[in-house]
């Protein structure tokens, strides 16, 4: 008998055991309050950057401002995300100053030489130039080989986009600066939402404190009564029996057969997920944070992954990077003094890679937001609110499929794209013109 | 009624103790406890059956557990480069020359690692062409077997130490000697120079492990520079201009140059090819005549005869002299022998000829060796004359014919120095290594021909603690200056005045620059001989017996690459042997010594003798053999160790210069050695759709009728196949790759092959899987040799016996090279077979692999037509088997040359060309990001960037301006053509039908 009932609980035990390990990695996944929130709430960059539209009508919305040909503004804008964007953006300082209104403020005559050689006239004793370098903390503007006519296209674009508002230029320009305007839009909202549900929930706890003490009353009056039969006293005095409940055969059905289901459903789930690393959140080397960066300080992002727009790999920052702002700031945070550490022994840092594709898998960022026009934070998430960086999307071939399927092509002023959209409207006008419909979920799009 | 007695089987039944009842009712007694004596509670709690359940569960626990993946790190630069983008490859103009042939080339880097050559398109000299050799050099950087630091006596030694040591030994060493193979580097020969001077006028000996000496001395010691698209009628006598003789990838382009043809342009030159061995030159000839090494001798008395009007000779020959004579400047004629007599002649045929294809004014560089004055040398260090020598890139002991007697007069020399990158046959023998930098780490300068000069430079640190040899001449004569250094004070005098910085900046982008920097060659130690004489000697020379024929494979070639398996595994392009030498011999003589292929043989000359299996060479002319030099290396590394035999020492020295052939004996052995051919059919079988070739003649009179174009029968008649077919025809809207493929214009190198491996981490499989059929190359170069016996024979001789007949080759065959790769069908018969849809079709009109998904049914590789698929046997990275031959595969040092862009294929999974789709989605990208559409010739495939003829056209059908539409426009319906047209599989990879120079093709139909 003993042995009997050892085994099965045994059994018990082995099944329960096997179950919670497969899906204990989803449940922690749940238990992650950001991650869950986050999928759920509102998130402007997810809703959507439609890249091309926002492009599109900030010049029309400047057109009366600017004379320069929309070609020049095209080639600008690229030049200007390539080699400008890190440090600049139109109408606010990020680590150099807003440029908007720069034909006003210096004529091209010194802006080409600037553009080309900063610390030459800075050097050379030029009052602007020496007072700007002041001005930004000594921070030298690196030299851009150029030509005249890129650094005049590229001016014409600052132009074209004077005055918009930072939020959607710089949602133009990508990276952080929409982030952060999106993440106080949202705290916003979240604070609101908060206060009308408190106010319910007190409403609802008074509600039925007051009910509650109406029975009571009722209760009281009614056994001060001496005319009431057995039958409503009995009335009166009866008790919710819970045994009862306990007891039913139909509700241990219910709950039996809920369970199994659940517990079913969870090992599916459980299992599926076997291999993803959706909220994976290692801890780093070094305690970076990327809300301070990214979401308080509107760094953009590609000021630190400086290949994001132009290679397949986004660039985790060399310590070197670091230190164009931390050899002056924070110098004492014993974080930092690990990057001084690592720089003095020659060692590298050895950050934990957080996104790890499969290597059969060909990911290339510059497809993704030069072309795509796709924000960080869509695959990426709310990454300016993140403390440490944890994988946000599962980064499983369905997703990305899925997204390929959904995702209109960016074929705004792309001539790259021009005949394509031609045929593409001619003949299935009525339909988006997705990445998969240009061939976008074929294999070896991806594997090769 | 009376009790039956009772008996008690003891006392405890008696009285029935509790003990007693319950062990009574139990048949066994209980198990002794196993851990009486240190009984713990698990031994009643936990029993065996619960340590098992419990250990199964740990186990899949543990299981679950691990399925996260493991900690990766990403690991940035500590300061990066400016230049340096991860993912985004940098682009470097370099100089590949290894004292054989010159490429100009790019180095492709990626996060700092080389991982592909490409030619140089801004080269006068190999315009964007790469030999298979250069291809192959950025892996011979990862070769684990180079040298890795200083030694002494094979031992680590202190860099610092040996210095001292070797100038203190070379200060009283009396006379010095360096020996190298040729140099073509202006800065390297004045450093040599000034090492020379200080050491007490130390001699400079240069020699060429397949020597050009008679050629230089026929020319009063300067090597003309020949430029083959000036010729219209070419003669050569055993020269493999096309593969391997002084510049093959110059000659080749220019070769082609004048052999394009188009109905607009329908001429082209012709090309007379008298040789012994089959060579890949005399392969793409119009006319080819197999002839004796004695003979040759004689065809060039007699041609120089006719020429002087002495009569006409018989034959080909007699063609030959006709055409030269109505050719005049027009007319060219090149010799491959190493005979000063013989290259006298052929000089002055040229002279006779005024041939505007010979400019010995602005001459070649690329071969400078002595014979002569190296024959000297081992004479001399035998008597204990040479106080010291140093061996810079040169391993005579393996090498030259007289390497047996250099090893022991090495023994007379009392400091021995090696600049050699690895410890090699020679390097051995020194007392001190100090081994040079591979060229992809080194700073260096070529003049490969008077008035071009090109640069090499670094394009990584350097792997081990090695030093440019330069460097180690000029500390060594006490120079405080690097090589870099002196490098750029030498071109400040060649870029000439102005912007020195500007002008050395742009040459080193370029890699190529206008300039003369080298001095006059150094003339012959022999001077040069007369006509008169010249003819005499030619006569006075005996032919006895089976001559022997040395000659250069173009993968392998001198044997100082060896150890790089890409090479190894590169089939010859005319035997289609790979991994190892042979002694290639004529059929009849085959057959009369009752020899089959694989039997090896003995073959003896000057007392010395190699044993190398036979294999059955059609073209082999009559009373010849054929052997290959550069295999037999003993201490190459791991790969080349042991492949082969070395057959050099069965050269001897004629006339002052290393002589090439031999007279020899030969016996069988009994024993059995397989050689490892990828094509073991040999012809066509009259099968034209799958190849096709016309004369010029035909072409001349109607471009229309030179291809033959299969038809169907409909209901409607004859129709083209693709009228009829089961599919829909794919609609292609944004781009439709394709490749035209010029069959006129492959010369059958093998550039491309290996580009290819090397672009797609192609693993390499070794002899015995070579063997097995199951070798991986994505591209192949299919030969194929004309039969004698054609369809029309079937009523004479029967149907059987015309089939068995035209699998035999012809004595003389004619050949044909045709590139084969994937064929990219627009109705895939391998898209239709695969169970799970691992390979499909995608909307540009490539034949999509993905390796993912890919279960290794083998059905498309049974269905494709033509047997392009390969398959995965093995884990060719991490099989032990394949250490030996994959082993770059295996370190983290030979990895560096993996592409990243590739996949590296497991175990198990089919795969094919690409197209080499990570090259198109890079250039799609590129346009992208610059908002506009590619522009042609943007996206190349490697094997068409890696081709020196430009004989594969590749690009977007699509776009009507692009490259290949309008050569499809134009050759439709004259020259395009696709293989096995009739099957209706719709290939999107054309071909152009081979036009010969002949009067008529011995390719039947």
């Amino acid at each position: 008998m003993d042995s009997i009932r050892f085994r099965f609980l045994s059994r018990l035990f082995l099944a329960l055991s096997v179950f919670f390990a497969s899906f204990g990695y989803a449940v922690a996944q749940g238990a992650n309050p950001a991650a869950g929130e986050v999928g759920s709430s509102k998130n402007p960059s997810q809703v959507g950057v439609t890249p091309g539209t926002v492009a599109a009508a900030v010049p029309a919305a400047a057109a009366g401002t600017t004379t320069a040909d929309p070609a020049a503004i095209a080639a600008g804008d690229a030049l200007f995300k390539g080699n400008c964007a890190q440090c600049h953006a139109v109408n606010e300082v990020v680590v150099g100053p807003a440029l908007a209104g720069i034909t006003k403020r210096r004529p091209m005559s010194w802006i080409i030489p600037w553009i080309k050689n900063s610390s030459k006239m800075v050097a050379a004793g030029d009052d602007y130039a020496v007072k700007i370098y002041n001005q930004y903390q000594k921070q030298q503007m690196p030299s851009f080989q150029l030509s005249d006519a890129e650094i005049t296209s590229i001016v014409a674009y600052v132009t074209s986009q004077e005055g918009a508002k930072p939020v959607i230029a710089v949602a133009d320009g990508g990276g952080a600066a929409v982030a952060g305007g999106g993440a106080t839009a949202e705290s916003a909202d979240a604070s609101s939402m908060n206060i009308l549900l408190i106010v319910l929930v007190v409403v609802l706890i008074v509600l039925v404190v007051t009910l509650v003490i109406i029975a009571n009353i009722m209760k009281d009056v009614l056994r001060g009564r001496k005319d009431l039969d057995g039958r409503d006293v009995e009335q009166m005095e009866q008790r919710f029996d819970f045994a009862r409940i306990y007891k039913s055969t139909a509700l241990r059905a219910i709950v039996g057969v809920v369970f199994v289901l659940a517990v079913l459903y969870e090992s599916v789930q459980g299992a599926m997920g076997v291999g993803l690393s959706q909220g994976y959140q290692p801890t780093q080397p070094i305690a970076f944070s990327h809300k301070l960066h990214a979401g308080e300080n509107q760094i953009n992002c590609a000021y630190c992954h400086t290949s994001v727009y132009k290679s397949k790999s986004a660039n985790i920052p060399s310590p070197n990077i670091c230190m164009n702002c931390h050899s002056q700031i924070k110098t004492e945070s014993p974080e930092i003094k690990k990057i001084y550490r690592a720089i003095e022994r020659k060692q590298p840092i050895q950050w934990v890679r957080v996104h790890n594709l499969p290597d059969l898998a060909y990911f290339n960022h510059s497809q993704h937001t030069q072309v795509g026009g796709i924000e960080c934070q869509t695959c990426h998430g709310p990454i300016q609110n993140m403390e440490v960086v944890y994988q946000y999307s599962p980064l499983t071939m369905g997703w990305c499929i899925n997204c390929h399927r959904e995702t209109p092509l960016n074929t705004k002023g792309n001539g790259y794209y021009d005949n394509l959209v031609k045929l593409h409207d001619t003949k299935n006008g009525a339909v988006p013109f997705t990445v998969s419909s240009n061939g976008g979920t074929e294999c070896s799009k991806c594997h090769y | 009624m009376q009790d039956s007695p009772k008996y008690w089987k003891g006392i405890e039944e008696l009285e029935s103790s509790p003990e007693f009842v319950k062990n009574a009712l139990s048949e066994f007694a209980d198990f002794m406890p196993v851990k009486e004596s240190h009984g713990t509670s698990d031994a009643t709690v936990a029993p065996r059956r619960d340590f098992l359940k419990l250990m199964g569960f740990g186990l899949a626990a543990a299981t679950l557990a691990s399925c996260e993946t493991p900690i990766k790190k990403a690991i940035p630069y500590l300061n990066k480069p400016e230049e340096v983008d991860p993912g985004i490859a940098n682009f470097y103009a370099s100089t590949f020359f290894n004292g054989q042939d010159y490429n100009s080339v790019l180095v492709k880097t990626r996060e700092g690692r080389p991982i592909k050559l490409e030619g140089n398109p801004e080269s006068p000299i190999t315009g964007g062409g790469l030999s298979a050799r250069a291809q192959a050099a950025v892996l011979s950087l990862y070769d684990g077997a180079r040298l890795q630091h200083f030694a002494k006596n094979g031992a680590k030694v202190d860099k610092d130490q040996l210095d001292q040591e070797v100038r203190n030994a070379l200060a009283g060493a009396g006379r010095v000697a360096i020996v190298s193979p040729t140099i073509i580097s202006p800065s390297t020969k004045k450093v040599i120079a000034e090492f020379a001077a200080r050491f007490g006028g130390a001699e400079h000996v240069m020699y060429d492990v397949n020597s050009a000496s008679g050629l230089l001395r026929a020319n009063g010691g300067v090597l003309p520079a020949y430029d083959f698209s000036k010729a219209d009628i070419i003669v050569s006598f055993g020269a493999d201009f096309l593969g391997t003789w002084i510049s093959p990838v110059e000659f080749a382009r220019q070769y082609v140059a004048n052999r394009k043809v188009s109905s607009a342009k329908r001429a082209m030159s012709k090309h007379f090819q008298f040789e012994t061995n089959m060579s890949l030159t005399g392969s793409n000839a119009d006319v080819r005549e197999p002839m004796k090494p004695s003979a040759l001798g004689e065809a060039v008395v007699s041609l120089y005869n006719a020429l002087m009007g002495g009569g006409k000779p018989a034959g080909k020959l007699g063609m030959a002299a006709a055409a030269l004579q109505s050719a005049g400047s027009r007319g060219l004629v090149v010799s491959g022998s190493n005979d000063p007599a013989i290259q006298t002649l052929v000089t002055a045929i040229n002279q006779k000829l005024g041939s505007g294809a010979v400019d010995t004014a602005n001459p070649s560089f690329v071969r400078q060796g002595d014979d002569a004055r190296m024959a000297r040398l081992v004479k001399d260090m035998a008597a204990g004359q040479i106080g010291a020598v140093i061996f810079y890139h040169a391993n005579p002991v393996f090498d030259h014919p007289m390497g047996a007697d250099l090893a022991t007069a090495l023994k007379k020399v009392k400091t021995t120095i090696s600049l050699n990158d690895r410890l090699d046959e020679t390097g051995a023998l020194c007392t001190y290594a100090a081994p040079d930098h591979h060229f992809l780490e080194s700073w260096n300068d070529y003049e490969p021909k008077r008035g071009y000069l090109s640069l090499a430079q670094p394009v990584i640190t350097p792997l081990f603690a090695t030093r440019q040899a330069q460097d180690s001449l000029l500390t060594w004569a006490g120079s405080p200056t690097t090589y870099y250094n002196y490098l750029r004070q030498q071109w400040q005098g060649v870029l000439g005045g102005g912007d020195f910085a500007k002008a050395w900046d742009k040459a080193v982008h370029d890699g190529v620059a206008m300039g003369s920097a080298l001095p006059a060659p150094a003339a012959q130690l022999e001077g040069t001989m007369d006509v008169n004489s010249a003819i005499a000697a030619i006569k006075a020379a005996k032919s006895g017996g089976i001559e022997l024929a040395i000659y250069e494979k173009i993968g392998v070639g001198t044997g100082a690459d060896a150890n790089n398996p890409w090479l190894q595994e590169l089939p010859d392009p005319v035997t289609k042997a790979t991994w190892g030498n042979y002694v290639t011999v004529p059929r009849a003589y085959a057959i009369e010594r009752k020899w089959e292929q694989g039997d090896v043989v003995k073959v003896t000359a000057n007392g010395k003798s190699v044993s190398l299996p036979v294999l059955i060479q059609p073209g082999q002319a009559a009373g010849t053999i054929g052997i290959a030099l550069g295999y037999g290396r003993t201490a190459a590394g791991k790969v080349a160790n042991g492949l082969g035999e070395n057959v050099l020492p069965l050269a001897v020295m004629r006339n002052g210069a290393i002589s090439y052939t031999n007279a020899v004996q030969m016996e069988a052995t009994g024993t059995q050695s397989p050689i490892a051919q990828t094509q073991t059919h040999h012809t066509i079988m009259d099968r034209k759709p799958v190849v096709q070739e016309a004369t010029l003649a035909q072409y001349r009179e109607n471009p229309k009728e030179v291809t033959e174009y299969e038809k169907v029968s409909t209901p409607d008649g004859l129709e083209k196949p693709n009228k009829v077919s089961l599919w829909q025809d794919y609609e292609y809207k944004n781009h439709h790759w394709g490749m035209a493929i010029d069959l006129n214009s492959c010369i059958g190198c093998g550039s491309c092959v290996v580009g290819c491996q090397a672009e797609n981490n192609i693993a390499v499989v070794g002899k015995q899987e070579v063997i097995n059929r199951r070798e991986m190359h994505w591209m192949r170069i299919d030969r194929y040799y004309s039969s004698d016996a054609h369809k029309e024979d079937f009523e004479e001789k029967g149907k059987l016996a015309t089939y068995a007949a035209m699998e035999d080759p012809s004595e003389n065959p004619s050949v044909i090279f045709q590139p084969m790769m994937c064929q990219h069908c627009n109705h895939a018969p391998c898209e239709t077979v695969c169970p799970v849809l691992a390979t499909t079709h995608s909307s540009e009109g490539l034949n999509q692999m993905t390796y993912n998904r890919c279960v290794g049914t083998r059905y498309c590789a049974n269905n494709c037509p033509y047997k392009v698929r390969r398959f995965n046997w093995f884990s060719y990275y991490s099989n032990e088997k394949f250490e030996s031959v994959n082993g770059h595969m295996f370190t983290d040092l030979g990895r560096m040359v993996l592409n990243p862009d590739v996949t590296v294929r497991a175990r198990g999974v089919m795969e094919k060309c690409s197209m080499c789709v990570q090259r198109i989605q890079l250039g799609k990208l590129e346009a992208k990001k610059q908002k506009r559409r590619p522009k042609d010739g943007e996206i190349v495939s490697a094997c068409a960037q890696s081709c020196p003829t430009q004989a594969i056209v590749f690009g977007d059908m699509r776009d009507s301006e692009s490259r290949i539409s309008q050569l499809l426009r134009r050759e439709d319906g004259e020259r395009a053509f696709h293989v096995l047209d009739a099957i209706n599989v719709q290939p999107n990879i054309t071909y152009l039908t081979k036009i010969r120079n002949t009067d008529k093709s011995d390719f039947n139909a």
